[in-house]
């Protein structure tokens, strides 16, 4: 069973969908005593970081996924907010402090190129820094889907393993241990983001 | 490196497709998930849905549309129409909605921009303006489908929406809409440079030289279309490969592995 974490701001239909497509089973739970029996948990997310933290206390949701993550290692994939969220802290509408299971800090994207957009919206090359389980089938360079403004700025450079050119090289994909971070939606990234989310459910 | 969008828009009446692919035969022209389906393997970059159900009531059947939708196609979606609440905002996005895009209500109450955003993200908050030329430098706000002008310069309310907290700006010429004689290209590069979030550049496209004019002329990140292709004049795969030899980046189909 792999548990996807409804805290009220994630496109939780997307996701589950997409794990049924791939034959596993989920379930859309806020409950942390059925996040614990699950194989793998998702941590979606759309959504604002202060929000995105405001309703995971609100549902009392930390310390339990804490316990589950950190002390358990029950492997874990954060998407997009739900990446950034296992930071420290996230310049979004001020500083909000995070999770905190990596040290890391969200940062605005910048350049100094005058025509350059935020937020960074559309399909993106996945450069694949480090050989891992879960880039399995996917050509380095594949295109996936982005949609944010924030990327989680690790302090340990070794974390992130994937990354996209977005105004300088951006983290797109980062590992510690048993917790996974994609930045882009593999759920909206059609063939590649279902062979990296198959992937990750089947044991990367 | 990002690649620019090609975007269809299908217009959606309680819950059916009353503007989309014209389908000879075969498969439920008012369908949306039929439709949806036909875009995301032809290859298009994101979809929009449009909702434009007269009454309150026939609204609720959106979030039924783009939940089916989400569950079948593995694609970015955007819907718009009649999104005046966090409410709707929050359910579109719960259903499986990537980007919500707001048009009148973001010119009635350009606050319930800055609440979605703080609430949501900019990222996924889009603002729809519908604009008609007034002098030769000057274009003006229309609301409630384009049917009321309210003197507001399209510029300057791209740039104050922005400071809301809006993410893109869906810029449709209300001159050049259904035309097919190109974008407004000189609105749209008025907006795009004035501001530094992503413009999709809507209204008039009839030709691949109209979409790739667009992007490069217009400075738009993307092209929203429907006519063209829902007619089938052009594929979408067509219009990306003729894009990606005038040079600008797209996401062209891979080859399969042997």
């Amino acid at each position: 069973m792999i548990g996807i974490v409804d805290y009220g701001l994630g496109n939780l239909v997307s996701v589950a969908a997409a794990v049924s497509r791939l034959d596993f089973e989920p379930t859309v739970t806020v409950n942390p005593d059925v996040l614990a029996d699950c194989d793998k948990i998702i941590l979606p997310g759309v959504g604002a970081f202060g929000d995105g933290m405001r309703n995971l206390a609100e549902r009392s949701l930390i310390e339990p996924l804490r316990r589950i993550v950190v002390d358990e290692g029950k492997p874990i994939l954060g998407i997009c907010l739900g990446a950034q969220l296992i930071s420290n802290a996230s310049d979004e509408f001020g500083v909000s402090s995070g999770l905190g299971w990596i040290d890391a800090h969200c940062r605005k994207l910048t350049s100094n190129d005058p025509s350059f957009k935020v937020p960074h919206v559309g399909w993106n090359n996945l450069i694949q820094k480090k050989d891992d389980p879960i880039f399995c089938n996917i050509p380095d360079d594949a295109l996936f889907y982005y949609v944010h403004s924030y990327y989680v700025d690790p302090s340990n450079d070794d974390l992130v393993i994937g990354e996209c050119e977005y105004g300088s090289r951006v983290t797109s994909v980062l590992r510690y241990r048993n917790i996974y971070a994609t930045q882009f939606h593999p759920e909206k990234s059609q063939r590649h983001g279902l062979t990296l989310l198959q992937n990750f459910l089947t044991g990367a | 490196m990002l690649k620019a969008r090609i975007i269809p828009c299908l217009d959606v009446r309680d819950g059916r497709v009353v503007k989309g692919i014209n389908f000879t035969n075969l498969v439920d022209a008012g369908e949306p998930v039929a439709q949806a389906k036909l875009y995301d393997a032809e290859g298009a970059d994101e979809l929009c849905f449009l909702d434009i159900s007269a009454s309150h009531e026939n609204r609720e059947t959106i979030y039924d549309v783009v939940e089916r939708t989400a569950e079948a196609c593995f694609m970015p979606l955007t819907v718009g129409g009649g999104v005046s609440t966090i409410e709707h905002v929050r359910k579109l996005l719960l259903a499986g909605a990537d980007k919500v895009s707001i048009n009148t209500a973001a010119v009635a109450n350009p606050d319930f921009v800055a609440s979605a955003a703080t609430k949501f993200g900019s990222q996924c908050i889009v603002v729809a303006i519908d604009a008609k030329q007034t002098s030769a430098q000057t274009w003006e706000i229309f609301t409630h489908g384009g049917r009321r002008c309210t003197g507001i310069d399209a510029v300057t309310f791209a740039r104050q929406m922005v400071d809301f907290g809006a993410g893109e700006i869906l810029l449709t010429s209300m001159d050049r809409d259904g035309t097919k004689q190109g974008f407004d290209l000189t609105l749209t590069r008025a907006v795009a440079n004035a501001v530094d979030v992503p413009i999709i550049a809507s209204g008039g496209a009839g030709t691949v030289d109209h979409l790739t004019a667009g992007i490069r002329e217009g400075h738009a990140s993307a092209v929203l279309a429907a006519s063209i292709f829902h007619f089938g004049e052009i594929s979408i795969q067509t219009a990306k490969t003729s894009m990606s030899r005038a040079g600008i980046p797209m996401r062209l189909k891979e080859k399969q592995k042997r």
